[in-house]
């Protein structure tokens, strides 16, 4: 007996949606047996982190909110992944979007009004594309792998929050503590549901799914975009620009980070301080994989992804297990569907071993 | 008693998903014969070979060696019983010697100097020309083809597998080769040679096998028969010749290329030369050469891939091109079709009505206000399928999913029926069938019968005699005068298609004289 991988002769639907459905219940599966296995209740985890933030409505706020930045940086790692442009510096594109956010909000000082606040997420679009400028412009200049370039600039947009929070935008009224001061009231996101914590930005990734959706499947830029990626010599046959292709996903990828950011800092966190960067950037590459690389699967698996935030934390309480435990989780997640991802275009056949009725080549 | 075949095939059968490559397929080989297997592309012919080489297993059947039923377990083992094969695309390295490159595939390690005596011992006895120190890339195609050849020889074979050889070499290689080959024959070593020219089958060959649709058609004697009923056999059909209007004259020029240089792209790139030629309305210009001496860095220089420096260097009607995007030129009427199908002229995993959108979407109004109409491209996409006979199962059929000759079939029809001023076309019949080959003529015919004028860039010397009006010969970046091709001298093309090739001294001595004049 042995497996056999058979190419398909066209992709399988049914596959692309059921191995990211498979890759989580797989996560699952080995979560429950590894916690076992080194003596924590492995059911009671896995219950935790998968299905109680589902299960208890008052989580649901919970999850919106983290699934929010995770959704809209996905959508736009999507675009640039679709073109075989790996921008993997999606957390310091965020990190720049807040700050930027932080910047116009400070300059303006106390008195603004939506006015301000729209010019402040406005700043955080363009902060986020302009710190991946900076990869699309060594590409396209010099050849630089982004991958490399746009995670280095991760490290380095560290070191200009901590800074710009620890100097020059310190709060004055604060306990010396490394933070921007907390935004004035007229400067924060409004809230959908009186009482929670669910702000515009859920809303705004809620829609921007689709409108990706329609960008991807039916505009002329969709289109070049995923030509570039699926046959790059072809896309130059057709007559699209291999560079304005790196730069475009770069800028849209960025400036998605950088608005989640800007969304964050005024709809949820309301002050920057050291402990910013969350780790939304780099959850989002799993996002984006696990959504298939499409605008609605974005938005799916960005809730999943936000599932297991939220249920890392109540794990973390309930069988006193690490809150990073469901970084573990989330990685598997990503090992699984990458994994898997062969059985697309590949089925797997067993072949049984032939009886062996003829003899072997003789010389 | 009579001695067994060499190789004797009976029944071989082997199923893929959704085809049967090879249906009961039997033939046998006897020792010292050239034997022909002839079909078109997707017949089962490199099926079978791989399976005769030990690539695959067949499903059911059986193979004799010498009258005794053997299992050929992977390609160590064929070459053990004296199988050699060369194949269609060479394995070599370009930046490592003739000689380390014949050591890298020896299944037994031989010390160097021991190597270099035996590889220099059998060019000697079969009278073929290689240096063992050159660097691979300097060499040209058909020197790069001796090297496998070589290859192939020192394992002393029994039975030579030749797969498609002489697709890339000029008729002075292809005498050359054959008079190895015969010589091979005559000492005793089987040949099984794959092809789809029915002429050099007919000057080579003791016995062809013709396979259709992965069944054998017929073993006939191909002295006896004609090109033409062989390639009917072939095709299953009769063959339709190349209709043309009696009496057409030529218009004005369309497309003008004078003085145009492009660099070379990398280390293995070619430039392109000072090339001028015109092309009239009406007018099929072809472009001989061997693959390599600057085809591609000219196609692309043409539909707008690569840019050129002087902007009036590509004129078409008057208008200065040469620093137009691909995508400017399609609008200013020029149509390109590049040599390789998958991943340049077509993108596989997309369907074809994307495949349409590719190249189609701005003359035939597929997009408006930067979306596109899906609509449309599907239509469009109907209609080439329905115009070109292409066998898909519809617009939204893969590209991936259609033979060769059906995805190039799609391919020219998608360029065609947007009606361009200038069609520029590379190897528009390259490992197409024969049937789908007469369709495309057909089709540049009545193309340029509209008034379009259209460059035909090939290394089928047979394919360019029987399309074109004019003919020029590309090598080493340089083009030579067009000749008219009614009284064209196959001797004096072959002659510049080989000539700076192979011999550096003549090569010199051309670029002597190319800098005199």
């Amino acid at each position: 007996m042995r497996l056999k991988l058979e190419k398909r002769p066209a992709p399988s639907t049914f596959m692309l949606i059921a191995t990211p459905i498979a890759s989580v219940l797989l996560t699952m599966l080995i979560g429950v047996i590894v916690f076992d296995a080194i003596g924590i209740d492995g059911q009671r985890a896995v219950v935790d982190i998968f299905l109680t933030p589902i299960l208890a409505s008052y989580k649901w706020q919970d999850v919106a909110v983290k699934a929010a930045p995770l959704i809209i940086i996905a959508l736009g790692l999507s675009i640039g992944n679709r073109a075989q442009i790996w921008n993997i510096g999606a957390e310091g594109q965020y990190v720049l979007g807040a700050l930027c956010a932080a910047g116009v909000g400070i300059a303006a000082g106390p008195t603004g009004g939506p006015f301000t606040l729209i010019l402040m997420i406005l700043a955080g679009i363009i902060g986020g594309a302009a710190w991946a400028a900076i990869p699309a412009l060594l590409k396209t200049r010099w050849d630089v792998n982004e991958i490399l370039t746009s995670l280095m600039l991760t490290y380095v947009s560290f070191q200009v929050l901590g800074y710009l929070v620890g100097g020059p935008w310190k709060d004055p009224n604060g306990r010396n503590f490394p933070a921007t001061a907390p935004l004035p009231e007229g400067l924060t996101l409004p809230i959908l549901f009186p009482g929670s914590t669910v702000h515009l930005g859920v809303a705004i990734a809620l829609i921007l799914p689709f409108v990706f959706w329609l960008l991807m499947s039916k505009s002329v830029f969709g289109f070049q975009i995923r030509v570039v990626g699926s046959a790059p010599h072809a896309a130059r046959h057709g007559g699209f620009d291999a560079k304005q292709t790196i730069w475009m996903a770069l800028l849209i990828g960025g400036g998605m980070a950088g608005l989640a950011g800007a969304l964050e800092f005024t709809g949820s966190l309301k002050a920057v301080n050291l402990g910013f960067p969350s780790g939304y950037g780099f959850t989002a590459i799993i996002v984006a994989f696990l959504g298939r690389l499409n605008p609605i699967g974005c938005l799916i698996a960005g809730v999943v992804l936000a599932i297991t935030y939220v249920g890392g934390q109540v794990a973390q309480t309930t069988v006193h297990i690490p809150n990073s435990t469901a970084g573990i989780f989330q990685a598997m997640m990503l090992f699984f569907i990458l994994a898997s991802d062969i059985l697309i275009r590949y089925r797997v056949r067993f072949i049984p071993n032939k009886p062996a009725n003829s003899t072997e080549a003789r010389a | 008693m009579q001695t067994p075949p060499r190789l004797d095939l009976s029944g071989i059968t082997k199923r893929f998903p959704g085809v049967l490559a090879n249906d009961q397929v039997s033939f046998a080989v006897r020792p010292g014969e050239i034997h022909a297997l002839l079909g078109e592309n997707g017949a089962g012919k490199s099926t079978l070979v791989k399976m005769i080489y030990g690539i695959m297993q067949p499903d059911a059947g059986e193979i004799r060696w010498n009258g005794q039923r053997i299992t050929i377990a992977n390609p160590k083992a064929a070459r053990k019983l004296g199988i050699g094969m060369v194949f269609q695309h060479f394995s070599l390295f370009e930046a490592m010697t003739v000689l380390e490159n014949i050591a890298l595939g020896m299944d037994s390690k031989i010390p160097a100097r021991d190597l270099e005596a035996k590889i220099i011992a059998v060019m000697q006895q079969y009278g073929l020309k290689l240096e063992p120190h050159r660097i691979v890339s300097t060499l040209s195609v058909g020197e790069r083809q001796r090297i496998e050849i070589v290859r192939a020889l020192l394992l002393n074979p029994n039975l030579l597998i030749m797969d498609e050889p002489t697709s890339v070499l000029t008729p002075q290689e292809v005498e050359q080769l054959f008079i190895v080959l015969r010589q091979l024959a005559k000492e005793g070593c089987s040949i099984l040679y794959i092809s789809h020219k029915l002429h050099e089958i007919k000057a080579l060959c003791d016995t062809a096998t013709i396979l259709r649709g992965g069944k054998l058609v017929d073993t006939c004697d191909p002295a006896k028969e004609t090109s033409r009923s062989m390639a009917e056999k072939m095709i299953g059909g009769s063959l339709k010749d190349i209709q043309r209007t009696e009496g057409r004259a030529l218009g004005t020029a369309k497309l003008t290329v004078q003085g145009l240089n492009i660099a070379k792209d990398g280390p293995f790139g070619v430039a392109l030369k000072d090339i001028s030629f015109s092309v009239k309305a009406g007018e099929i210009f072809g472009i001989a050469g061997v693959a390599g001496n600057g085809q591609n860095t000219l196609l692309l220089a043409l539909s707008g891939e690569t840019s050129s420096t002087s902007p009036d260097a590509i004129q078409i009607d008057g208008t200065r091109v040469a620093q137009l995007t691909a995508k400017q030129r399609r609008l200013a009427g020029m149509a390109s079709v590049p040599e390789e199908r998958n991943g340049h002229a077509a993108v596989p995993d997309f369907s074809l009505s994307d495949n349409a959108i590719l190249t189609a979407r701005d003359r035939m109004g597929m997009v408006s206000g930067g979306m596109v109409n899906a609509r449309s491209a599907r239509t469009y996409a109907g209609e080439v399928i329905a115009a070109f006979s292409v066998k898909a199962t519809g617009p939204a059929a893969m590209a991936d999913s259609l033979s060769g000759g059906n995805l190039q079939k799609f391919i020219m029809g998608r360029e065609i029926m947007q009606k361009p001023q200038v069609l520029v076309v590379s190897q528009p019949t390259w490992g197409v069938d024969a049937g789908a080959a007469a369709a495309i003529h057909q089709a540049l015919v009545d193309l340029a019968a509209t008034g379009s004028a259209i460059v035909v860039i090939s290394q089928d010397l047979d394919e360019l005699l029987s399309l074109c009006d004019t003919l020029a010969v590309i090598n080493e970046g340089r083009l030579s005068k067009p000749m008219p091709v009614p009284g064209a001298n196959i001797e004096e093309i072959g002659l510049l298609m080989g000539g700076i090739h192979g011999d550096p001294q003549s090569s010199e001595h051309n670029a002597e004289l190319a800098h005199a004049s």
